[in-house]
């Protein structure tokens, strides 16, 4: 592993923005971070990857002063730097923008931005200092923002954009950027991607986290990869490859592309019919949705989170009422009057994988054998009448972590202590042991990290070609691309279109995300 | 409620709880050194009121028993993540049903059937009353902590307007209802199995402390062993989860609260058919409150709270003996004593985690190099 440190041949001459040396941090038993070292080059995009629970987050959380190092030191700008709040970090001109954004939704722009430096106990002063270094951000940087619209009437990659221009607006000279992109469109990722180099221009470091490796190809000068709690090694971006990056995040070479077969589709098991929903609001979460689902098939649906999957997914499963339209499954017709639960649900042969494990998919404080029947722990052969069976409950999860490959396969451990990829197995195999006919699945991979994503893909494709009907929900383009046979694409709660996956590209399906039709796309 | 600590199970389960308690018996023992008390004293006598004289532990068992009652009926509600408040309302309506079975029935039929038509009265009767700030709850979304705690008012002011009106006995001042027939007075302990229990002296534990153990047991049945259970601790961890499972949250949340309500009922069994004999105004006196303490330190299990009530129970019994040993202490003590262990128990159950936590494994680590 020494070996693989340092290849990139950089000296002394150069002026690092950042070093850290011999830094590492447990909590209890675990090591978050082991004798990490990290040289980031002034005025260049570093990236770092690494799967989930590889440490990345906690490493940033470091810098950024959130977290206190058990060991190491740190430099920044040359300078021996000993950070304990962020505070100290925003001082030295370090500039965090977060995953999830800290911004106040119901608060206009130039609020947001001004919020930690209003000056006096007047506003006045504040509002045109913010308003000034909004102007001059936008032109120099082309991040051209209303500073009097409403943080929620804004699209999320204008509201990222404020979040970096709070981060920088104070001086940052190091801006560091966690999983930016995860909720962008790939066209939004684009101008996120227009505005970091031509900050990297201006002389601001930058530092990326991702487990995206095509950004890292497309946006990196150099790239450092974790495995472990662990800096496993460190490269120019243009002297590595995808794959090279992926064998030293997992440990071994990964299948990046999904091997599949064509589709056999028969039967149609789930037909949708003009289908709409409300929120208690009154505002329209789905508007006339119709569709149609075959066994042995994968239709994906594409869209930026929060234009009316998620929706779909809970009405289809049961779990929301039906407003306007119908739709007929399994010869059932569902409507606003004939209505079906999640447990009748599942009992004819619809499956459901949440969207979010955390939120609806498991109970975290409950142990894996306890997650591995819910839902199903109405069924008889989990006890009879009212009492529950402890071995049959036992040895049902023994079954699932054995076939699903859970680690490790402890039925006693709780669930919030399995790593995010093996949570998302319990999960998958609760529901697709159950023999489902037809499958709904949301963000199957979200969270996971390389190794597992590869074995749940091959996974929904043994269950397509097995003559399951699935309707496969995900924000990740490459793998909505990859594992659908057909890709419907949703945008406002309304289908743009529905196109064939061999014909469709990643740009046209991006386009239709965005609201332009297919044709035009085309 | 609870924050996740990372210590191992039998040091959060027991060491802390002990820690707890010792940090509150040290605050009390500090008070008392400044009443000009010798605060060991104090302590052994407090241990002898509550144990070794004569019936004393008779008393501390049926201090107990409403501990175990109102504390069973917290933690119910608390596995579906309901903060019942309303258990002193529940006690009282409960004791309403009961007291009507006992009333009517009473001085006819034979106690093997008024008993236990009063005890499923005290449970019907204290249900309902948890039932309706339930379906508050689970429907309208009506806060569960203010509307039971209306409910505890709405309960007293139907118990006055009772026991002044038309439940009184004839021609007494008093309020309280007439005397209950024998059928319906359930036999204290030491009366029973023909002397077996003597040694607990004369004192007013009766066979509702074996009912309590049912309850403790049938308890943990019901939570850890049936699907109801499984269906109550989804609710309460992740509703969400319930949701999605086809889990009916709402209905689950009233069965919860019901079940509560009935637990919280039976405390009347204890206090009217075993002790006082009649429907007395008051007779709940903060055992539905204490509950909420007893399932906060009984960790919301039946072993946990069966010692949470001995322990509650001996503080109530022996502060008695305080009373009356010590002219400078009075009565209250006993009070300030529950205060302190609700206090370092509940409010900062978790002080001494990070102490332990790192004391615990700074010991391990020591284990470990030891072993190499």
């Amino acid at each position: 592993m020494t070996d693989d440190k340092n290849t990139d041949g950089r000296t002394s001459a150069h002026s690092f923005a950042l070093n850290l040396a011999g830094v590492s941090k447990s909590f209890g038993a675990v090591r978050a971070n082991h004798d990490i070292n990290l040289d980031v080059l002034a005025g260049s995009i570093h990236g770092i990857v690494g799967e989930n629970g590889a440490g990345k987050s906690t490493l940033m959380n470091i810098i950024f002063g959130l977290h206190a190092p058990d060991k190491g030191s740190m430099h920044v700008f040359g300078e021996r730097a000993s950070i304990k709040s962020s505070a100290d970090a925003i001082s030295l001109g370090l500039g965090m923008v977060h995953q999830h954004f800290m911004l106040v939704p119901n608060m206009s722009v130039l609020d947001n931005v001004m919020l930690g430096s209003e000056g006096g106990y007047l506003l006045s002063e504040g509002r045109e200092q913010t308003l000034k270094t909004l102007d001059n951000l936008s032109s120099a940087f082309g991040m051209g923002v209303d500073p009097t619209a409403i943080i929620e009437d804004l699209p999320v990659g204008i509201r990222q954009r404020v979040e970096i221009i709070k981060a920088i607006k104070g001086g940052a000279r190091v801006l560091i950027l966690d999983e930016p992109t995860g909720v962008l469109t790939p066209g939004e990722a684009q101008q996120l991607f227009d505005i970091l180099r031509s900050l990297r221009d201006d002389g601001v470091t930058i530092l990326l986290i991702t487990h995206k490796l095509d950004e890292i190809m497309s946006i990196t000068d150099h790239v450092s990869i974790m495995r472990d709690g662990e800096m496993v090694a460190h490269r120019e971006t243009r002297k590595t490859t995808p794959q090279e990056l992926a064998r030293l995040m997992v440990g071994r070479d990964v299948l990046l592309s999904v091997d599949k077969g064509p589709a056999n589709p028969s039967d149609i098991k789930l037909k949708v019919s003009s289908l709409g929903c409300t929120s208690s609001a009154g505002s329209s979460l789905l508007k006339n949705v119709s569709f149609d689902l075959r066994a042995g098939e994968i239709l994906g649906v594409a869209g930026v989170a929060g234009n009316g999957q998620t929706e779909l997914l809970e009405i289809l499963s049961g779990m929301r009422k039906v407003t306007t339209g119908k739709f007929e499954v399994l010869q059932r017709v569902i409507d606003k009057e004939r209505s079906l639960t999640p447990e009748h649900m599942r009992a004819i042969g619809v499956a459901h994988i949440p969207e979010d494990r955390h939120e609806h998919g498991l109970v975290l404080s409950f142990e894996a054998q306890e997650n591995a029947m819910l839902g199903y722990h109405r069924d008889p052969r989990f006890g009879r009448g009212s009492l529950l069976d402890d071995k049959e409950i036992r040895d049902h999860c023994v079954e699932l972590m054995t076939k699903h490959d859970v680690r490790p396969p402890n039925p006693d451990l709780h669930a919030r202590n399995f790593s995010g990829g093996n949570q998302q197995k319990i999960v998958i195999g609760r529901e697709v042991d159950q023999k489902p006919e037809v499958l709904l699945i949301g963000q199957p991979t979200r969270g996971v990290d390389v190794g597992a994503i590869e074995f749940i893909h091959r996974q929904l494709i043994q269950l397509r070609d097995e003559g399951c009907a699935i309707l496969l929900v995900s924000v990740e383009l490459e793998e909505i691309l990859s594992l659908s046979d057909r890709i419907m694409v949703m945008n406002e709660g309304e289908i743009v279109g529905i196109v064939d996956q061999k014909t469709a590209s990643q740009e046209q399906v991006g386009m239709m995300m965005a609201g332009v039709g297919a044709e035009v796309a085309a | 409620m609870t924050p996740t600590s990372d210590l191992p199970r039998w040091a959060d389960v027991f060491l802390l709880p002990l820690l707890n308690l010792l940090a509150a018996l040290a605050v009390c023992g500090v008070i008392i050194f400044f009443l000009g008390e010798n605060p060991f004293n104090a302590l052994w006598v407090m241990i002898k009121g509550a144990f070794f004289y004569s019936g004393s532990l008779g008393y501390t068992l049926y201090y107990t028993t409403n501990f175990i009652f109102t504390g069973l009926a917290v933690a119910i509600a608390f596995h579906a993540m309901m903060f019942n408040i309303g258990g002193e309302g529940q006690a009282y309506i409960g004791g309403l049903g009961a007291g009507l079975v006992a009333l009517w029935l009473g001085a006819s039929l034979p106690m093997i059937l008024v008993i236990p038509l009063a005890v499923f009265a005290a449970a019907l009767f204290g249900a309902a009353w948890g039932l309706i700030p339930g379906l508050l709850q689970a429907y309208r979304g009506s806060h569960i902590v203010i509307t039971t705690i209306m409910f505890n008012f709405i309960a007293g002011s139907i118990m006055v307007w009772l026991l002044v009106g038309p439940l009184i006995e004839q021609g007494q001042q008093s309020p309280q209802t007439p005397k209950f027939g024998d059928g319906a007075l359930v036999p204290k302990l030491h009366e029973t199995a023909g002397g077996l229990f003597s040694f607990l002296g004369n004192s007013p534990l009766n066979l509702s402390f074996v009912l309590a153990l049912f309850c403790l047991v049938g308890f943990w049945i019901l939570i850890w062993r049936t699907k109801l259970g499984y269906e109550i601790r989804t609710v309460g961890q992740n509703p969400e989860a319930a949701r999605y499972a086809g889990i009916n949250v709402p209905k689950i949340i009233v069965i919860a609260m019901a079940l509560s309500g009935a637990l919280a009922g039976l405390l009347a069994i204890n206090e009217l058919l075993g002790v006082q004999h009649r429907v007395v105004l008051n007779f709940t006196s903060g055992y539905g409150f204490t509950g909420i303490a007893v399932a906060l330190m009984g960790r919301n299990h039946p072993v946990g709270i069966f010692l949470a009530s001995f322990l509650f129970g001996a503080i109530y019994q022996g502060g008695a003996e305080l009373d009356f040993e010590f002219q400078t202490i009075t009565r209250d003590m006993a009070l300030l004593m529950q205060g302190m262990i609700i206090l370092f128990s509940g409010a900062l159950a978790y002080m001494f985690n990070p102490w332990v936590s790192r004391i615990l494994r700074r010991w391990i680590k020591q284990g470990e190099a030891a072993r190499v």
